[in-house]
């Protein structure tokens, strides 16, 4: 288990090494510098830039800078807010990003899973029917028609709700039910599936047959295996959760990270882009890790190798 | 097995499944698919909205989409205009078939490309084996541990925003699990008689990765892509809304929504029937692509994501 553990952590290095070369050079090639601005820049001031950015060195030992100071998450100064660091910005963007994130996808667990059993349990019959079509609805509509058809009825229509901006608990409601809509379907079709599959399985027939009441044989046995899908969905999930969020923060002006790789990508602001990448790649590194150990822990037949 | 069969009925000759033609994976999967109610009513609506938006050009009576009547301003819909107008005067029905052609060109050459990448990669590094597989598939993971709206959003950052970026860009993010998909299938495939006989018949290992393994894994090839379109026609909104996408004059199915969002307090027509012709099209693509994942592969009703 420690040394699976280990393995794995050992390997995050290769891969993002990798992910930090490529983007690394992915910006040299780039057209234009950072300080394409409207306006010319004197040389001189041009000159003090690049020494600040680290720019006037030779490429090799930029590259090796880089990755030294990427490995402590320190990106420098952005490019196009030079008094802001740019590790300073993520910290403050994924603070936001997490909880929205986090609160979207309780709701996705909270209403995916009672969906995705009723429909497992009453299969081919109206419920079923009526809890797939809403989840075929959830993950088609994508969520920047959700979001801005959701103002238009409970902010500007009814009056319940503010249309945007990440203040109090009731702007809250609109950016996180918009953001969760896709996964309480994806959510509730996994559960279903997994626990037609896991009720027709040997065990959940001898439990009945010793006489359980059926309320037990489904929430005690049968779902702790039919949940497995949704488990290892998680890791996709909160990633897609986050990534997601990208257009949620901008429907909603919620000040997220999401909302800077937006802003950077827009400037080319790449000290911003190249960071936030980065710090996702490991954000997603370490919760796939997490997803793998907490897949072996419900299943008592996987084995970690 | 029907070796052991067919002597005991040599009036039969020897069983053929692949020459009887009702029996054939093809005509077999037609017949499941046209059972699939749901997946005939999308094809069909598929079809209606395809031919409406690249006939666009030669439909009677539909207005120029560029033709600005600024007395006329923002109409909801009426019988002269059926989705009504924008700002500008324009005709938004027009506008919304003229989008759904990039839209659509969009969904198709993405995932063209990341057909012709996926299925290349694939089967190279399935075929071929040993370091080379090892290799190839180690590329695939280092870039599946990002999301990969973000490898976009760094192609688009790092190179000129133009139409064609965004085609290959799309698809280039696109074909990772295409080629494992594949690469798993060769390697069962590249096992079997058949290969061995056509390399001892002198054939190169080019044609037969080309001419006799990758056409055996055209069944799920085709569900996955059927699958991709979507994905790929929804990444490319996404972007669009959030301004990274089709720049202007073009505009998509994105843009319009992006557009329409911003001003649709005072005209929600604008995001309502733009918002409603994509998550349509995206519904109608998924229920085909689960209609011929059921139809071609029924086996393996798994979700794949």
């Amino acid at each position: 288990m420690t040394r699976y553990v280990l393995r794995r952590l050992l390997l995050f290095v290769p891969t993002l090494w990798a992910i930090a070369t490529l983007t690394f050079f992915l910006v040299r090639l780039a057209p234009g510098g950072p300080f394409n601005a409207e306006r010319d820049i004197p040389p001189a001031a041009r000159e003090q830039l690049a020494r600040k950015y680290g720019l006037d060195r030779p490429l090799g030992a930029q590259y090796v800078a880089f990755l030294a100071h990427a490995a402590r998450l320190d990106f420098g100064p952005s490019y196009k807010f030079p008094a802001r660091q740019v590790r300073e910005i993520i910290i403050q963007g994924f603070r936001v990003s997490a909880e929205l994130g986090g609160w979207a996808l309780l709701v996705a667990l909270l209403a995916g899973i009672p969906l995705g059993t009723i429909a497992a349990l009453r299969q081919n019959r109206a419920a079923d029917g009526a809890v797939m079509a809403i989840a075929l609805a959830g993950v088609s509509v994508p969520n920047f028609v959700l979001g801005p058809l959701l103002v238009l009825v409970f902010s500007l229509g009814l009056y319940w709700l503010p249309p945007a901006l990440w203040e109090g608990p009731q702007g809250r409601v609109l950016p996180v039910f918009t953001l969760s809509a896709a996964y309480v379907a994806y959510v509730a079709r996994l559960t279903r599936v997994g626990l037609l599959e896991v009720l027709r399985q040997d065990f959940v027939r001898t439990a009945r047959a010793k006489g359980l009441p059926e309320r037990l044989v489904v929430l005690k046995h049968a779902l702790r295996l039919g949940l497995l899908p949704v488990v290892s969905y998680l890791g996709p999930a909160t990633a897609a959760v986050i990534t997601g969020s990208l257009v949620v923060e901008q429907v909603f002006a919620v000040p997220g990270l999401g909302r800077s790789l937006v802003y950077g990508a827009f400037n080319r602001d790449y000290t911003l882009v190249t960071g936030v990448v980065l710090f996702y790649a490991v954000f997603l590194l370490i919760l796939n890790l997490l997803v793998d150990l907490a897949y072996a822990w419900l299943d008592p037949r996987v084995e970690l190798s | 097995m029907s070796a052991a069969i067919a002597p005991l009925n040599p009036a039969a000759g020897p069983p053929a499944p692949g020459r009887l033609p009702a029996r054939s994976l093809w005509s077999d999967a037609r017949r499941r698919l046209a059972r699939n109610r749901a997946a005939v009513a999308s094809a069909w609506f598929l079809g209606f909205i395809a031919l409406a938006c690249f006939a666009a050009p030669w439909l009677p009576g539909l207005a120029d989409p560029a033709a600005q009547d600024l007395r006329l301003g923002a109409v909801p819909p009426s019988a002269a205009h059926w989705c009504g107008t924008d700002e500008l005067g324009r005709d938004a029905c027009a506008r919304i078939l003229y989008g759904g052609r990039i839209s659509l060109l969009v969904g198709l050459v993405g995932t063209l490309v990341s057909l012709l990448v996926g299925v290349s990669w694939g089967a190279v590094a399935g075929y071929v084996g040993g370091k080379l597989d090892e290799f190839m598939m180690r590329v695939v993971d280092v870039l599946y541990a990002l999301p990969n709206i973000f490898l976009v959003i760094l192609l688009l950052v790092f190179f000129s925003r133009s139409l064609l970026m965004l085609f290959v860009g799309l698809g280039l993010v696109q074909w990772l699990t295409m080629a494992r998909i594949v690469r798993g299938q060769v390697l069962t495939l590249k096992q079997q008689t058949f290969v061995e006989a056509a390399r001892a018949l002198g054939a190169t290992d080019r044609s037969i990765i080309f001419r006799h393994i990758v056409p055996n894994t055209l069944g799920p090839v085709i569900v996955y892509s059927t699958l991709t379109v979507p994905a790929v026609i929804l990444q490319e909104a996404f972007l669009s809304f959030l301004g990274l996408g089709v720049q202007p004059p073009d505009s998509s199915w994105g843009t319009l929504i992006s557009d329409g969002a911003r001003v649709m307090a005072l005209f929600p027509w604008l995001v309502v029937f733009p918002g409603l012709a994509l998550s349509l099209t995206l519904l109608a693509l998924n229920f085909l692509g689960d209609g011929l994942r059921d139809a071609l592969d029924p086996q393996d009703r798994q979700q794949a994501r």
